[in-house]
């Protein structure tokens, strides 16, 4: 996603200046993702440079509302119409630091892991909190998506945390009895 | 002052070599108005904890009080008073007597306690009232659905004059929107000036604490910081 597309979306009821949609696309997000104006300007000016969207002219107070064009239309249609890929969500850092965790000397993955869970259940006690106080439908819905994909990552990590134990537990042991063969093969040595 | 507060608690079973030490020098306290959650895998010591906390447990080593009592220093008959009277459990099968109604339920800690059968009566229903389940006061616990009876253990917990409310899986078999609503009556009731303590292996329902103690192998391994004021969340992220 995409400002982009979220923008484009709010332009669909009606003409909206650069204020008016920094503010409803953080009402409709429950304040998760906020935006600055400047962020808001540049994706408009592409939008426009793209034919999705027009300027029109300023208002009184000096504001340029834009008007979602036919073109827009379509590409916001064609946004809903479309499920969102895996691919094109970005890499999960996460798992990539848990992964060279593993095979850098002198790293303590439990403390790298344990590290990662209180961050995330810390931040799970922040959107329960907000979630608390919003009453809004839309913004609620994004309040819960951010706490789902938080109880899966620490539920990620649960399961990270015992696999890498049992591994340890399996390969400790195959070292025992590797150990304990090689006694004996040394004990049959005159 | 702390309504909870675990000393440097040990907790060991056994003797000698077969000896396994459940909780391993754990200091914890809670607060009025506050929920700690604690979280742990299996066999972390949790379930230990709270049992420790709730005085049907002693610990081997260290103290714990209860709004500022030391519990080994208590009378079986003064510890089973603090047990009925100041102290609440909620736990993951709800534990209702099957032949008792909700509201029998309810006030049969008071009752227990000498509380005459009327006025006992009041409170527990004044209590059902509070978890929303007014009206609903005469039916048993097979007549109501999962999330009641969680509702009725819990107005069991806080009826009174109860002040720890000790919580163990309590959304057990729930399903989410119900176990969801069980929590935030658990927090509804610690804002009131309750002190909390939940044990639970779930991140959403650790999500409701204010603060969250992660135990391993008997030993305290990490705990949230406290959290800043809601508007942290607004500030736009570097």
């Amino acid at each position: 996603m995409s400002i982009r597309h979220g923008l484009l979306a709010l332009l669909e009821s009606g003409p909206r200046h650069g204020y008016q949609l920094r503010a409803g696309f953080e009402e409709a997000t429950g304040a998760t993702w906020p935006l600055n104006i400047g962020q808001v300007y540049t994706t408009l000016t592409r939008l426009e440079r793209d034919g999705l969207v027009e300027a029109l002219p300023e208002n009184d107070g000096g504001q340029r509302p834009y008007r979602i064009t036919e073109r827009g239309r379509d590409e916001v249609a064609l946004w809903f119409r479309t499920a969102v890929g895996r691919s094109e969500r970005p890499r999960d850092e996460l798992a990539i630091k848990l992964s060279l965790a593993l095979v850098t000397p002198g790293v303590n993955v439990t403390e790298v892991v344990q590290r990662q869970r209180t961050a995330t259940v810390r931040t799970m006690q922040e959107y329960t909190r907000l979630k608390r106080a919003e009453a809004d439908l839309p913004s609620l819905l994004v309040v819960d998506a951010l706490i789902f994909q938080a109880e899966a990552e620490i539920r990620w990590l649960d399961h990270c945390e015992a696999t890498i134990l049992r591994r340890r537990r399996t390969t400790s042991s195959k070292d025992r009895s590797t150990d304990s063969s090689a006694t004996t093969a040394e004990g049959l040595v005159p | 002052m702390n309504v909870l507060e675990l000393s440097a608690v040990h907790r060991i079973h056994g003797h000698g070599d077969t000896a396994v030490a459940a909780v391993r020098g754990i200091d914890l306290f809670v607060r009025p108005g506050e929920l700690v959650a604690v979280m742990g895998p299996s066999g972390s010591g949790k379930s230990t904890v709270l049992n420790l906390a709730g005085g049907l447990d002693a610990p081997t080593r260290g103290e714990v009080r209860v709004e500022g009592r030391h519990l080994a220093q208590l009378s079986r008959t003064q510890l089973a008073e603090l047990r009925r009277q100041r102290i609440g459990y909620v736990f993951q099968n709800f534990n209702l007597l099957p032949s008792l109604t909700a509201a029998e339920n309810v006030a049969l800690p008071l009752e227990l306690d000498g509380m005459s059968p009327r006025r006992s009566r009041r409170l527990a229903l004044a209590a059902l009232a509070e978890v929303d389940l007014s009206g609903i006061g005469s039916r048993f616990p097979n007549q109501m659905s999962g999330g009641q009876q969680q509702r009725v253990a819990i107005a069991r917990a806080l009826v009174g004059e109860r002040r720890l409310v000790l919580a163990d899986e309590p959304t057990g078999a729930l399903d989410s929107q119900t176990g969801e609503a069980v929590l935030e009556l658990l927090r509804t009731r610690v804002d009131k000036g309750a002190a909390g303590l939940l044990v639970t292996h779930d991140s959403r329902h650790a999500g409701w604490a204010d603060r969250v103690v992660f135990l391993r192998d008997g030993v305290v391994v990490d705990a949230t910081s406290p959290l800043s004021r809601p508007e942290s969340l607004l500030e736009p992220r570097a």
